[in-house]
């Protein structure tokens, strides 16, 4: 019988211990996929975050760090800088990239460092059981805004694609989802094209993922791809930010 | 070999190179800029990397980054700004990540002064980050001693795998001193010598060779395992790495205690006094962690000596180290300021005297 579909070697065979409905699974996969498809033969390293993928290291079949909670850009600048010809990605959280770690992803970005980051938005701090995120929405009830986000106390959302994109040395900025077949193909394909900017050396690249989190949402799987269309995708346009490599 | 007179911090510096380092992550702060300064031109010389980081927070985790790899890199601050690096401190030690920070101490709390000050011992050997780690640390006296150490500094990290810490002061940085430089190491990443760094792992490799470099061990029985293993290199480093010098001890009745630029202080207290006739010696340890305590207890344990006297520019944070020694056998004093000033040779002269007038 042909072969049609095999699970990529970039990924382990351990488990993912994500919840049921989790995007964390899906965005792994496209993740090592894409790896997959550029044969780096060993010449790749990742940087796992502190949030609910602090495991990456045990599922990306590669070099990994794990690093504190938001230092994975400072802690692959200095992989990328000791080893230049090899691929470096960051796979961070919004708690992870657009709070604690906000000094290192700007920084990154505005060196110009070689890397390319993975932002997984789900809005919220989901290891932690679910409190408010830089990233969560206006109203949005969390365990640390029982009555939803309130723009008066604590701004609004933050939107950290527009903002890397401002930032003259960043590369390429993309904003995607993986709520249906089109937009995981379309993720992918960002993704990648991440992956090759970098082995071509050009400058900063960031994939923002919106995710769901149907446990701390407290919602049902497909509830929460529901709530992601309804809620996340209007306030986070998807598309591209900046693309200093786009054909005119 | 020719001695050339050099400023402390460019010396320091430049023997890093010499011993092999090639990544250099830091920010400014005084009063060690002029290591940076020195880095950001000579790196480049050497085809090494110098990178001035958004923070030390930064510096610190590109370290954790560019050692995972294998290389020999260095970062170095003063107090505030090695306060902000504790926290990749302790992911380094617990990722048994080799590396050597420098911490050339100014005044403290806070933003205290920029002068030369003693204030972060507390800081750099009994903890400073989270969790159970050591640090081999060491307090040079002079810039000489800072250079020899430097040479052997990262070959001690590897062998430990643990970061190595510099606890100079100021004056070490900013004074200067001739000094013989030694020859340059030729350094390069050896997998077979690394076993666990970043090199280039490729599906279809032993799995069990793959590189991760991490600290967390979620289950608490393989944590467990894993402190095991860092208590077995600090219990290894305890039996081997101690440093310390005396000067004249033999016949003391008073010892000092003190280190890094303070013991030099000490030292011409101790031939000041010798020449009134007074006997006193002085214990130095250069090494603070391990600390000397057994050499200690031994040199104050001789029957003629009557009197200990620790003196530094802090509160009297290694005297408590001094009094473990001891550990009560003789009386303990200790004499020093907070902050950044300096005890002067009569200063300590007196509180010797008073001590004598005691006997
Ligand atoms: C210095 C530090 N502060 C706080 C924490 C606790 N913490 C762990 S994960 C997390 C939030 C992660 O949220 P996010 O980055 O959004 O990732 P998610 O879990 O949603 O995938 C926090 C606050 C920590 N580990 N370290
Ligand atoms: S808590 Fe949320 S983000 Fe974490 S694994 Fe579960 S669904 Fe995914």
């Amino acid at each position: 019988m042909a072969v049609v579909f095999e699970k990529t070697n970039l990924l382990t065979d351990k488990q993912f211990h994500y919840c049921p409905g989790c995007n964390h699974g899906i965005i792994h996969r496209l993740v090592a996929e894409a790896l997959d498809e550029l044969h780096l033969d060993g010449n790749v390293v990742g940087v796992a975050p502190v949030g609910c993928s602090v495991f990456a290291y045990d599922y990306f079949n590669c070099d990994m760090f794990e690093a504190a909670h938001g230092r994975a850009p400072a802690v692959a600048t200095g992989i990328k800088r000791a080893k230049p010809d090899t691929l470096v990605f960051t796979y961070q959280g919004d708690g992870d990239l657009a709070s604690i770690g906000t000094a290192e992803i700007v920084h990154a970005a505005h060196r110009g460092e070689k890397i390319s980051t993975i932002f997984v938005n789900n809005a919220i701090y989901g290891m932690t059981g679910g409190q408010m995120a830089p990233t969560t929405l206006i109203g949005q009830r969390t365990t640390t805004s029982p009555n939803g986000r309130d723009e008066a106390w604590c701004g609004a959302p933050i939107k950290m694609s527009e903002m890397l994109a401002a930032v003259p040395d960043s590369y390429y900025i993309e904003r995607c989802a993986v709520n249906n077949n089109a937009n995981i193909i379309k993720t992918k394909k960002a993704i990648k094209k991440a992956f090759q900017y970098q082995l071509e050396g050009k400058g900063f690249c960031m994939v923002e993922v919106l995710s769901t989190c149907p446990t701390n949402w407290g919602l049902s799987p497909v509830e929460a791809l529901k709530w992601l269309e309804d809620n996340m995708i209007p306030y986070y346009p998807l598309g591209v930010y900046k693309d200093k490599g786009a054909t005119k | 070999m020719a001695l050339t007179l050099m400023k402390g911090s460019e010396a320091i510096a430049e023997a890093a190179i010499r011993a092999g380092a090639r990544f250099f992550f830091g920010y400014p702060i005084t009063p060690q800029t002029e290591i940076p300064e020195y880095m950001s031109a000579r790196m480049p010389e050497v085809g090494g990397c110098y990178l001035q980081a958004e923070s030390e927070v930064a510096a610190i985790n590109m370290v954790y980054g560019a050692a995972g790899t294998g290389a020999r890199v260095i970062t170095s601050s003063s107090s505030p700004g090695v306060s902000l690096k504790q926290e990749g401190i302790s992911y380094c030690a617990g990722a048994q990540l080799p590396c050597v920070i420098l911490n050339v101490m100014r005044g403290g709390p806070g933003l205290g002064s920029i002068q030369a000050s003693q204030g972060d011992y507390f800081q750099g050997v009994k903890g400073g980050g989270n969790g159970d780690y050591h640090m081999l640390t060491y307090a040079p006296a002079s810039i000489q001693e800072a250079i020899n150490i430097m040479m052997f500094a990262f070959d001690k990290a590897e062998k430990y795998r643990m970061p190595v810490l510099f606890l100079a002061d100021g004056i070490i940085a900013q004074m200067m001193e001739p000094v013989e430089m030694p020859e340059m190491v030729e350094y390069k990443v050896d997998p077979e010598k690394k076993p666990w760094a970043a090199t280039g792992w490729k599906p279809g490799d032993d799995p069990a060779k793959r590189a991760v470099i991490n600290s967390l061990f979620i289950n608490t029985e393989e944590l467990s395992a894993h402190t095991d293993v860092l208590q077995a290199g600090y219990a290894e480093a305890r039996k081997n790495e101690q440093m310390w010098e005396t000067y004249k001890t033999e016949d003391a009745e008073i010892v000092l205690t003190a280190f890094g630029t303070v013991a030099r202080i000490a030292k011409t207290v101790v031939d000041e006094m010798r020449a009134q006739g007074i006997k006193v010696g002085l214990f130095r340890p250069i090494a603070v962690w391990p600390y000397p305590y057994e050499p200690l207890a031994a040199t104050v344990g001789q029957p003629g000596v009557k009197a200990v006297l620790d003196v530094e520019v802090n509160e009297g944070q290694m005297l408590e180290d001094v009094k473990l020694a001891i550990n009560g056998a003789k009386p303990v004093h200790f004499f020093g300021h907070c902050g950044s000033l300096f005890p002067t040779t009569e200063e300590i002269r007196n509180k010797i005297l008073e001590i004598k007038e005691g006997f």
